[in-house]
């Protein structure tokens, strides 16, 4: 096929050729094996870790119990944070002053206090309002609850999870809203869509490419903030391996069945945001051209 | 042949008249339209009838509000007075007895319908394939079946000549191609006019040819057009009228071939010949 080259047949040919030796790689390598392995070592011999009575408490039914409250936490604080967190980004973008202004104060007062303090306010509650009613303003309740009856550990703990939460992801819904082409919603308007279905079908969509990463990363921190609710007597995973080592002094290796229940819930929610992101990415990647007839627009 | 002015058409109507009725003919209808940015006036009161079957090209040198035009026709700017009328019916407002009061974004979102558009920058929906960009409006706007909408869609596609990128996302096609499945998408709509606002000015100059082929396809097919266009040499062989506008007024118009081959007056003569 190709014509007869005028040239000899080379003498060099890179595709051959080996990466330059480096002193520096080999020797880091070498010390993360090194440490790497006085960690085994560590771990294996210490007897102090105690690792049959790690075995014996990781699926001892109180910690299942646990861990269940965790999940069951922070599924819905980060649920009422996703609901209160887009209904702020998009007050936040609208022309209505007041409305702005009031998002803006929740957001300011709620990310800049300690999710500790929050919490504890709200299992305190009853101390400032001892019975809470629902009725017209100025006017006598219609409906009336004790406030310690409403307000029960679970329900401070979510709602205080829940509003903190909020707060951040008002901030990453509206930086997600904001990185949208605006000539988009003109592109949506021009096949005459009403402004919620563009909302859903064109703005959203695209925003959720920018909202998950960060999103992701809330989910995380929230799994691990329920560890705090310990504090209002919730018997979340960290609270109940404390039941344990409170009675047994076992603190070491019932942490550790706690680290280890922690890790696997974060992995768990790890492979699900990958999951999601690459369903928000479509059309992103030039990797799924078909038949690599892709042009470059 | 008398310029620019428009001696033929009826006495203009006002939003602000009680008495206006809207002329019946015209599919398009625009009287004394205003548009400011801050004190900047960007149309001054612009009067344009558009027949049945009228491809209306639209020149101008940049900034005399051209496109600030069609995006009002559209809705995406708001009008400050005047009033443009859909084949008779009034654009943006509704008439509660002697007052014109705003209609809701929704019944606005209803009359765009009937108003094709097509921007400079595409605007395809990055998240979409290009099937699924033509089939959007029909079923999320106009509540179509799906079956039906990808049935339409398909046809719209081969007809713009891209029957073999339906499961194509925009990143993936051309400029060109891109501006086509816009094309399409907006013709999904069956719109009683079309608007373009400059389709090709961002396109490079080898794929100008294939999307102006497709605009110049429609008009054959009797498309109601208003084409907002650098394209002169395109403006003369396809639009059945030319409108020359400078600075928020319309300066001059008439038949696309003897006004751009004569014109009447000095401004447009300079025009054409800083870009010919």
């Amino acid at each position: 096929m190709h014509a007869p080259s005028a040239f000899p047949p080379p003498i060099d040919d890179v595709a051959q050729a080996r990466r330059a030796p480096s002193l520096v790689r080999w020797t880091v390598s070498v010390v993360i094996v090194l440490v790497a392995l006085q960690l085994a070592i560590f771990l294996v011999t210490n007897p102090r870790f105690e690792w049959p009575v790690v075995v014996r408490y990781l699926f001892a039914p109180s910690v299942l119990m646990g861990l269940a409250t965790t999940v069951l936490l922070a599924l819905i604080g980060m649920a009422i944070g996703t609901l209160i967190g887009t209904v702020c980004a998009l007050v936040l973008l609208s022309d209505h002053r007041p409305a702005r202004a009031a998002a803006s104060a929740y957001v300011w007062f709620f990310r800049g206090t300690p999710l500790l303090i929050q919490l504890i306010f709200w299992y305190n509650l009853a101390y400032l309002v001892p019975t809470i009613s629902i009725g017209l303003p100025f006017q006598p309740p219609l409906l009336q609850w004790q406030t310690n009856s409403l307000i029960t550990p679970f329900v401070a703990a979510a709602l205080g999870l829940g509003l903190a939460e909020g707060a951040y992801m008002t901030e990453i819904v509206r930086a997600g809203l904001m990185s949208v082409d605006p000539r988009q919603q003109d592109a949506a308007k021009a096949i005459g869509m009403t402004p919620t279905r563009a909302f859903f079908r064109i703005v959203l969509p695209q925003a959720m490419r920018f909202i998950v990463p960060p999103s992701g990363n809330q989910v995380i921190g929230m799994a691990k903030a329920t560890a705090l609710v310990s504090v209002i007597a919730m018997n979340d995973l960290l609270h109940s391996v404390q039941l344990i080592y409170n009675r047994t002094y076992e603190v070491v290796p019932l942490l550790i069945v706690a680290v280890f229940w922690y890790l696997m819930l974060i992995s768990l929610l790890y492979a699900v945001q990958s999951r999601v992101e690459r369903r928000y990415s479509r059309g992103q990647h030039a990797s799924s051209a078909p038949d690599g007839l892709a042009t470059a627009a | 042949m008398p310029a620019a002015h428009l001696t033929d058409l009826p006495p203009p109507l006002d939003v602000a008249d009680p008495q206006a009725t809207a002329p019946a003919k015209p599919v398009l209808s625009l009287r004394n339209v205003v548009k400011r940015y801050g004190h900047f006036e960007a149309l001054r009161s612009v009067s344009l009838d558009v027949h049945e079957g009228e491809v209306v090209a639209i020149i101008g040198p940049s900034g005399s509000g051209k496109s600030t035009l069609v995006r009002c026709v559209h809705q995406l700017e708001s009008v400050e007075g005047g009033a443009i009328y859909l084949d008779g019916e009034l654009l943006g407002f509704e008439r509660r007895g002697q007052h014109l009061r705003a209609l809701s974004a929704t019944a606005i979102a209803r009359q765009r319908r009937q108003i094709g558009m097509v921007f400079q920058q595409f605007g395809l929906f990055p998240h979409m394939t290009a099937e699924q960009n033509v089939m959007e409006g029909p079923v999320h706007a106009l509540g179509d079946p799906e079956e039906e909408a990808r049935t339409r869609a398909r046809r719209l596609l081969s007809r713009v000549g891209l029957a073999d990128k339906l499961d194509c996302y925009p990143k993936h096609l051309s400029g060109g191609q891109q501006q086509r499945v816009a094309i399409a998408r907006a013709m999904a709509m069956q719109p009683r006019v079309m608007l373009f606002d400059e389709p090709t000015s961002a396109l490079d100059p080898e794929l100008v040819s294939e999307v102006l082929a497709v605009v110049a396809d429609l008009a054959r097919l009797g498309k109601t057009i208003v084409l907002v266009t650098h394209e002169i040499g395109f403006a003369r062989e396809a639009a059945s009228r030319v409108i020359f506008m400078e600075a928020g007024r319309i300066v001059e118009q008439g038949p696309a071939r003897q006004t751009l081959a004569s014109p009447q007056t000095e401004r447009l003569r300079t025009f054409l010949s800083r870009v010919l």
